[in-house]
């Protein structure tokens, strides 16, 4: 499939060429193709039924199409299915973790973190630190330049005992060479956690390559249905790790006093799982290697240079945007500012004496007029980094990131409506 | 809200760029910082008040156009009233007084000015 058919292979796209509308919020999530509508649609049609259970025909369709779900998905990024644990999204995946994991940790062991970490790979730490009493760090990078293994190594410590980062950050879209980064932490015998929900829907993604312990993503950020989402983690890890929720399936035996765990990766899969979702995401994965992956970065990188190229030559007065220029390190991810709005700092506003006028465009304004007036549709706010947005010292951001379906065009209707949203506010 | 509404409001406009009572007011009764989570804009409201009246009602904020102008409209229409008219203020009736149609993520920046004001009652008759 080249990248000029792909919009065809969406049904929304009728909807939203007709209103002219451009969606460039993909970070958040991402449209749906007929291909993964009809898995879906073919599964409630012709193969309902719970799975790992029945032992007639259906239950042996469905946990059949789940089971190859699950091996696909585990191919995808270099895993076998046992390595395969489905759960809703990353941010389950993350909350398993921090529980799992967390359980063998005590008072004074180290987690790391970075600055630029969604907010589902900073609040499951904290809420263990508050359980545990476990120290959590943070690499405090730059927002233009991407993690470098220079920036943990001074963080390491004898009771380091993990370092969970993201490979890509969903506001600055720098991308972090995980691989080096992994060898020190497991050089100092800390376990390796990548939060992949903005790399693996984007980029060639090999977990044996860049060795880490676990990772997890996301279905619904790379065109799959929304409620699945997968951790991978090493078959020995997996092995070692307690289980998260209990309940059904999970289970080998249990009696009045107690319970034996399922092998893995069922062990961390507690209730009936989300089958159609599964058998969804597994119709988008084929979806992407279909297009390959590399042609899928190297699509999205063309489209983030060119926003590059496109915010040089407009010249917009008070055009400031965050993130690595360095196109080699960078998704297609565009966090930017007509002007800054300062991070409330109550004590500072107070002393100054703060006039109301602030020579910026406040980023919910800014998304609104771009919607209005060109049908662009771009997110506001802190998206879920408020850390990495504090430090860029501003209240908020605001944010395009493209997908497999955008296309130049609509990075020139980006800055057509940056500019129409300028002239509005009479800047 | 449609594009027009929004684009060509003049309350909006007028309110956000030059709001009124914007500030601080020094020997306030009540101070309430509200937070609006999905932006992360925050509003300092301080209000005074004289037995039940509210004699002064003083915001700062650094909000979008939306939530500076619902804070003027508020201050506004908020000065003066009894504490029983204010906590009988109906988020409908703030929303009207803006006059436009918004999405749920747009009310709230609306509303966290009156979010902060029902806060400041509550905390200074002291009904929490
Ligand atoms: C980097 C990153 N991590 C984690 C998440 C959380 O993903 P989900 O909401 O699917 O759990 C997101 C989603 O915005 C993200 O961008």
């Amino acid at each position: 499939m080249k990248f000029d058919e792909v919009r065809e292979h969406f049904p929304i796209f009728k909807k939203l060429d007709a209103e002219k509308v451009v969606y460039l919020d993909n970070a958040s999530t991402t449209q749906k193709p007929y291909e993964v509508i009809n898995a879906v649609m073919d599964f409630y049609e012709n193969h309902c039924s719970n799975v790992h259970r029945g032992v007639y025909r259906l239950g042996e369709e469905a946990t059949e199409m789940f089971n190859h779900s699950r091996e696909n998905i585990g191919k995808f990024i270099g895993a076998k299915d046992r390595e395969i644990v489905f759960l809703r999204n990353t941010t389950e995946a993350l909350n398993l973790l921090a529980y799992s994991l967390g359980s063998r940790l005590k008072e004074g062991d180290e987690i790391i973190l970075s600055n630029s970490e969604h907010h589902s790979n900073i609040v499951p730490w904290q809420m263990l630190k508050e359980r545990k009493k476990v120290r959590l760090k943070f690499i405090n990078s730059r927002h233009d330049q991407p993690i470098t293994p220079e920036d943990l190594s001074p963080l390491i410590s004898g009771n380091t005992k993990i370092v969970s980062l993201t490979e890509c950050s969903n506001i600055l879209g720098n991308i972090n060479d995980i691989k080096p980064i992994s060898k020190i932490a497991h050089d100092a015998g800390a376990v390796m956690i990548v939060d992949g929900a903005q790399s693996v829907p984007h980029m060639p993604v090999n977990v044996k390559e860049m060795d880490c312990d676990f990772l997890a993503f996301s279905g619904h950020k790379m065109l799959g249905p929304s409620g699945i989402g997968c951790l991978y983690g090493k078959e020995e890890s997996l092995e070692d790790l307690p289980p998260f929720m209990g309940g059904g399936e999970m289970i080998r035996t249990v009696t009045k006093e107690n319970f034996t765990c399922e092998d893995i990766p069922i062990k961390f899969e507690a209730g009936t799982p989300n089958i159609e979702g599964a058998i969804g995401f597994s119709a988008a994965i084929d979806f992407l290697r279909n297009l390959g992956m590399s042609n899928v970065r190297n699509h999205e990188k063309d489209l983030i240079s060119y926003t590059l190229k496109k915010e040089e030559e407009s010249n917009i007065r008070d055009l400031i945007s965050y993130g690595t220029r360095n196109i080699e390190k960078r998704a297609g991810i565009y966090a930017f500012n007509i002007g800054e709005i300062p991070k409330f700092d109550k004590e500072n506003i107070i002393s100054e004496n703060i006039s109301v006028k602030v020579h910026a465009i406040h980023p919910h304004d800014l998304s609104s007029l771009a919607d209005k007036t060109y049908g662009v549709e771009l997110r506001s706010g802190h998206h879920c980094a408020m850390p990495m947005t504090e430090d860029l010292g501003v209240s908020a951001t605001t944010r395009a990131s493209y997908y497999v379906y955008n296309t130049r065009e609509d990075v020139e209707k980006l800055f057509d409506a940056i500019s129409a949203s300028i002239k509005r506010f009479g800047f | 809200m449609t594009a027009d509404e929004y684009i060509n409001s003049e309350i909006l406009d007028e309110h956000f760029r030059t709001p009124r009572n914007f500030g601080r007011i020094p020997e306030h009764d009540v101070e309430i910082i509200e937070t609006n989570p999905t932006c992360g804009d925050t509003i300092v409201l301080d209000m005074k008040f004289k037995g039940e009246i509210l004699v002064d009602i003083k915001y700062i904020t650094r909000g979008c156009s939306i939530s500076t102008a619902a804070a003027s409209i508020l201050s506004e229409n908020l000065m003066g009233k009894t504490r029983d008219e204010i906590e009988h203020t109906s988020k409908e009736e703030v929303l009207a007084n803006l006059g436009l149609k918004l999405g749920p993520a747009r009310e709230r920046c609306a509303l966290i000015s009156y979010d902060a004001a029902q806060k400041g009652i509550k905390k200074h008759f002291k009904t929490v």
